[in-house]
């Protein structure tokens, strides 16, 4: 469109007004308040027992949610734009479901499947296995919201690399196991590393789900997330803060990543 | 297929019939009264309003931002498409402590949406912010600038240009967009919690009331409360799945 530069310059005034004041403005100023105490300060407060716990317990989220969720993305993907079953496109539909479900409501369902009073909970109570309001349950959470993402950046891949330079290995001998490892693997990495980096991101970062079925034992059950809201109704804003500021920082490292990424997926 | 399918339902699909399962326990009138209730009917309308207004104003932002990244090559674009993702990769409960500090009793502005459903509504602009702007930006990328170009050469202004030339290209993109950040905006909830200060009847959404009826013990009417959104936002992934399909028809 050919507009003139008053009204490119206004709409571009508009975009980036909206996007300073929604997002640059308080990222920015949570940064500024953190470091306003100093950086001995921040680091006081990132290193006291309960914020390594937290990390700590954080990290074991993103170590368990992401191999299996990476595993089960390439897997899921691969049955819906490579196989002939019936029922893919229902698969393929059912897969976004995470993405819709408020993560307040997949904590509930979780509470109500492994709770004390839950279909399976007795069962594992019985046999020394509490879920609900200890780590399991809270991996299972992570797992959940965090499960779509890379099935959604490896299908279009996928479809968009074609069945030919499988076929050939097919033709050539390779077994289907080599033929994985050797084509489609390699053509598909772009994707799959995309998909690691959000299913990262989310995992750790998850807090609807994560707090309903946490027992927020402080020093036990918290996750950074939990431990940012922990700190600031107990009024440690320093705390809070210093907490925020570091996830913060994962996510713009995370971003810088996404970035890196998008222009070598867009060319395989 | 096989453990794809085992995985899908261990994960996603037997807890979600077990929220189901636990609101229809005693009964469809059981549920529908909890539903119906003044708290839970309070919460829902204020949930669907503010979801409703919040996408509305992204739509048209959303729209506006995805036109200036295609179309308006300025210094620092780069920097701004990245941050657009900022939303998607900040912690929420981070993204409402944020929120909270710039525009709350204590910031440095002298007002504070604190406890307010403008506040409610900020935090939920923020999360929603990234889903039209990444589905209009590469249907507009797509377009083909020579149909403006013809426009404007037979003489439309630039706003008829937009609302006759661009704007039908961009109308699915967009309501594709706003029904994804509809099914994100009525299911918020940690960058909700802290800002909205939950008081029933003014600033509690639907997530915050779930999260409070488990807390309590009411877990039937967390799970009734909650198969109301599961409804909403499997009425609004078919939707999204039809437009799609319908877009597609339409595109050839």
């Amino acid at each position: 469109m050919r507009v003139s530069r008053g009204a490119r310059i206004g709409l571009r005034t508009v975009a980036l007004g909206y996007l300073t004041l929604l997002l640059a403005l308080p990222v920015g100023f949570v940064f500024y308040k953190t470091f306003d105490k100093g950086l001995g300060a921040v680091w006081d407060a990132l290193t006291t027992p309960n914020a390594i716990q937290a990390l700590e317990l954080t990290l074991l989220m993103v170590a368990v949610a992401v191999p299996l969720n990476t595993a089960f993305g390439v897997l899921a993907a691969l049955v819906i734009v490579r196989g002939r079953t019936r029922g893919r496109a229902l698969l393929n539909a059912l897969i976004d479901l995470p993405f819709a479900i408020s993560p307040v409501v997949v904590g509930l369902a979780l509470y109500l499947l492994y709770g004390r009073q839950g279909w399976f909970g007795s069962w594992f109570l019985d046999h020394g296995i509490q879920i609900i309001f200890s780590t399991p349950g809270m991996i299972l959470a992570t797992v959940f919201v965090s499960l779509p993402f890379v099935v959604r950046e490896v299908i279009p891949v996928l479809r968009e690399i074609g069945t030919s330079q499988e076929e050939a290995a097919t033709t050539l001998g390779a077994s289907p196991w080599q033929t994985f490892w050797r084509i489609t693997l390699p053509a598909i990495r772009w994707g799959v590393l995309y998909g690691v980096v959000l299913t990262t991101a989310r995992a750790l970062g998850e807090f609807g789900a994560v707090s309903v079925v946490s027992g927020k034992i402080l020093g036990e059950t918290d996750t950074l997330p939990l431990y940012v809201e922990q700190r600031f109704q107990a009024f440690d804003l320093t705390g809070a803060y210093a907490a925020s500021a570091l996830l913060a920082a994962i996510a713009l490292a995370t971003l810088l990543l996404m970035t890196k990424l998008q222009p070598k997926e867009a060319r395989t | 297929m096989g453990i794809v399918t085992l995985y899908l339902s261990v994960i996603v699909l037997l807890p979600l019939a077990a929220v189901f399962a636990k609101a229809g326990q005693n009964g469809f009138d059981a549920a529908w009264n909890v539903i119906t209730s003044d708290e839970a009917l309070s919460t829902l309308e204020l949930t669907l309003v503010i979801s409703l207004v919040v996408t509305a104003v992204n739509a048209v932002f959303g729209t506006v931002i995805a036109w200036v990244l295609v179309r308006d090559p300025f210094r620092g674009r780069g920097i701004v498409n990245a941050i657009i993702d900022l939303p998607f990769a900040l912690p929420t409960i981070v993204a409402g402590l944020t929120l909270l500090t710039l525009y709350g009793a204590r910031g440095p502005f002298g007002f504070s949406v604190a406890y307010t459903r403008i506040g409610v509504a900020v935090a939920l602009l923020f999360v929603t912010l990234p889903f039209v702007v990444r589905t209009v930006q590469p249907v507009l990328m797509e377009l083909d600038p020579e149909a403006e170009e013809a426009a404007a050469s037979l003489g439309a202004g630039p706003l008829t240009t937009f609302t006759r030339v661009i704007l039908p290209n961009l109308v699915p993109a967009i309501l594709a967009g706003v029904a994804l950040a509809f099914a994100r905006a009525i299911g918020e909830f940690g960058s909700v919690v802290l800002i909205s200060g939950n008081l029933p009847f003014k600033t509690e959404v639907a997530s915050v009331y779930i999260f409070g009826q488990i807390e309590s013990g009411g877990v039937s009417g967390a799970a009734a409360v909650s198969v109301v959104l599961l409804l909403i936002a499997l009425i609004v992934l078919s939707a999204i799945n039809l437009l799609s399909r319908w877009s597609l028809r339409h595109a050839r």
